[in-house]
């Protein structure tokens, strides 16, 4: 059922997916602690929900969980995810 | 610092503590349906069953211990007993979202972990049942091995058996059992989820309201369409839906005046009532309505969740002047007060970014200025539609208003290429479900509101037009000059005269421009307090309105350079004293007083230039 991963800037909007791999490096250690509290972490469902930007690239609004939380692109592109309803085997996921 | 038990409100931004914490204690702070609302600790007083008094202190909303900006700093310091001259609580009220589980509950291991008394307020849940969802607070109760209370807050459900609880605390109930070190991170997050799990019932797939309407907000053009829209009918309500009820007021101040003139014979107490206190404070209180209607608007924005929204969609725009839609927030709250705007300023994260909001803040009209632009626009500006339902007076403050946001972005972008320079800091926020307000949650922030315009003019404002009125009305004058020139205030705004008149503004302006840093409203009590000591033996003048006085007497060149100085103008002293509090300084208190200084000056001097160019002068 899982795909090939893909970052989730590239993610189809409102399709289930979940974070295959989070490139902490590419982050500041506020914004990682951050995403870390918003329940991003690897196996964790995500939905891409709304790409924002007028007079240049928005933020992207996803659902991670149960919480809708903005994010950057830059963010966003940090994130690498795979399609599907959630990590098999993983008691993690909403 | 009362020796009395303390009692902390923590938890996740929005979980509804302040709401809590209002319904516990009877207060009125401020609640509003996005993160960050809450940026200081507030104590309020609570009385347990047996009548003894505690101490409950609400706090910023936080998502851990690890504080990323200055509001969750106070938080952390709180909890951990490190704020001065504070005492450590004895127990802890640890606020969660029912709807949210799984990630509140994290930050709720982490405080149950600090070992205090602590009891769960599982707020919100009308708000899981919107969403499908059922839980058991017994079962989350057994798992989290501290007690579990239903609650919403708003409604005021499940307070009393909270209160038994808190009893069962300070009466000694023993603190929860803790196991051992603090976990690492991604444990408490298994843990946490795990235990999500185990309390949900039932759970039926629901309608996605929020994620519905977001389609439409938050679309990229759409969106952005809506918001301007917004804003643009927020301020065409302020002059079209304000007339009825700004008649009525000024009918009634003009009543006052008569009964005064009527009741007291002529001489220094009648003059001192009906130039000084009736005619100067009136002329601000007229300006009720339009602050309320303004009020109305950031309330509604505020409670619905579209603040957060308003953030998302300006973040691509602030990205390019260097700051993060996290900023917006602050700034549309400077419309209403850049006092509590600047306040607003402690969830930004980083230092310069946040100096870089407090420095622009003022540049957002505050609803101070709503009298000032109110006065002049509707003397200057005929009230006449310019299209299908838009008034021309209407889109006059509209542009002023859009000038002071389009100032306040430049400034930022050259700020940040400047004073303020430094790597451009991310946009990270949550998005909280949308909510439509209750109208009585609405009715009693407008009462509060217009009971602080009140206030405001019956202390801060009356006491400096008192004052003006003294300086104003002595030495007498000899027939044939001018009291207003005459008299020390005259003389002084003569020198100030010296200086602004290369901007067109005329003896009238100079006389206003220093009283008005007490307050902006005084401008206009003090021009009608000018006005009215002038036209002292004229009876004819004093039937006149304020604005039809103004027109006789300004320029529209004047009256343009006016209004563009006040979009710009210095500061008022509680804003001062705020920057200085939180730049922690005169330095950048100083720098912001210099170049809005520096601003306004220019602004009105090339509208009256520009203006006089074209005839207007
Ligand atoms: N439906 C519902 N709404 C609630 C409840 N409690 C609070 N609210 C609303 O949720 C929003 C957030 O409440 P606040 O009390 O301001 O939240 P807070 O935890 O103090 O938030 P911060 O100060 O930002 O940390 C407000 O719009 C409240 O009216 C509740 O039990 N049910
Ligand atoms: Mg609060």
């Amino acid at each position: 059922m899982s795909v090939l991963p893909l970052r989730l800037t590239d993610l189809p909007l409102r399709q289930p997916a979940y974070v295959d791999l989070i490139d902490w490096a590419a982050l500041t250690p506020s914004e990682g602690q951050r995403l870390r509290e918003f329940g991003l972490c690897e196996g964790a469902s995500v939905e891409a929900l709304h790409h924002g930007g007028f007079l240049g690239k928005g933020p992207i609004a996803c659902k991670v969980g149960r919480m809708t939380i903005a994010m950057r692109r830059a963010h966003a592109a940090a994130i690498t995810v795979r399609t599907g309803p959630e990590t098999p085997g993983s008691e993690l996921g909403a | 610092m009362s020796g009395l038990p303390l009692v902390a409100l923590v938890g996740n931004p929005n979980a509804g503590k302040s709401a809590l914490f209002n319904a516990l204690t009877g207060a009125r702070q401020k609640l509003g349906n996005y993160p960050g609302v809450t940026v200081e600790r507030k104590a309020g007083r609570l009385s347990l069953s047996d009548g003894r008094p505690v101490e409950l202190v609400d706090l910023p909303g936080t998502y851990s211990l690890d504080p990323t900006s200055p509001d969750e700093q106070v938080t952390r310091d709180v909890i951990l007993g490190k704020q001065d001259g504070e005492k450590r609580p004895d127990a802890l009220v640890v606020v969660v979202d029912a709807s949210n589980l799984d990630n509140h509950l994290r930050f709720a291991l982490e405080l149950i972990a600090l070992g205090l008394p602590t009891v769960v307020a599982l707020n919100m849940v009308d708000l899981a049942t919107r969403d499908g969802l059922e839980l058991d607070a017994n079962i989350l109760s057994r798992e989290l091995g501290v007690p579990v209370i239903s609650t919403v807050a708003v409604r005021k459900r499940g307070l009393d058996h909270l209160r038994q609880e808190l009893d069962g605390l300070m009466n000694g109930a023993p603190a929860p059992y803790t196991k051992g070190p603090a976990a690492d991170f991604d444990t408490v997050r298994s843990e946490a989820r795990r235990i999500a799990r185990a309390a949900i019932v039932r759970e039926t797939p629901s309608r996605r309201l929020t994620a519905a309407v977001d389609r439409v907000l938050l679309h990229p053009v759409i969106g952005f369409i809506i918001l301007l829209a917004l804003l643009f009918v927020m301020f065409q309500a302020v002059f079209s839906w304000a007339s009825a009820p700004a008649d009525m007021l000024e009918g009634w101040v003009t009543a006052l005046g008569e009964a005064v003139t009527n009741t007291l014979p002529p001489g220094i107490v009648h003059d001192f009532l009906l130039q000084g206190v009736v005619g100067g404070v009136g002329a601000v209180i007229v300006f009720l309505p339009q602050i309320l209607i303004l009020f109305f608007f950031i309330l509604m924005l505020e409670a619905t969740g579209y603040m957060a929204r308003a953030a998302f969609i300006m973040d691509a725009l602030m990205a390019r002047v260097g700051l993060s839609g996290r900023a917006f927030i602050p700034l549309l709250s400077s419309f209403a007060c850049a006092v509590p705007g600047i306040m607003a300023t402690r969830t930004i994260s980083d230092p310069k970014d946040r100096l870089t909001t407090i420095l622009i803040a003022p540049l957002m009209t505050c609803s101070a200025r709503l009298p000032v632009y109110g006065l002049i626009i509707s003397a200057f500006i005929p009230a006449r539609d310019v299209g299908p339902g838009i008034g021309l007076q209407g889109l006059v403050m509209f542009l002023l208003y859009v000038f002071g946001v389009v100032g306040a972005l430049i400034a930022a972008w050259v700020l940040r290429l400047t004073v303020t320079k430094g790597q451009s800091s991310g946009f990270l926020m949550e998005m909280p479900k949308y909510q439509w307000p209750r109208p009585q949650d609405l009715l009693i922030g407008l009462w509060q509101r217009a009971v602080i315009f009140l206030k405001r003019a019956g202390t801060i404002i009356l006491f400096t037009n008192i004052v003006l009125w003294v300086l104003m009305s002595f030495p007498k004058a000899p027939d044939g000059v001018r009291q207003s020139e005459y008299s020390i205030a005259g003389r002084i705004a003569g020198g100030i005269h010296l200086l602004v008149e290369p901007i067109g503004f005329n003896r009238d302006i100079s006389l206003a421009l220093l009283p008005s840093m007490a307050a902006r409203e005084v401008a206009v009590s003090a021009i009608a307090t000018v006005y009215a000591i002038d036209a002292e033996d004229d009876v004819e003048a004093l039937d006149k309105g304020l604005g039809e006085r103004l027109q006789g007497r300004w320029s529209l060149a004047t009256a343009l350079a006016f209004l563009a100085w006040f979009v710009f103008a210095p500061q008022c002293i509680s804003t001062i004293a705020v920057t200085r509090r939180e730049t922690a300084g005169w330095k950048w208190t100083g720098f912001m007083i210099g170049y809005l200084f520096v601003l306004a000056y220019v602004a009105a001097g090339v509208t009256y230039w520009a203006a006089v160019a074209m005839g207007l002068g």
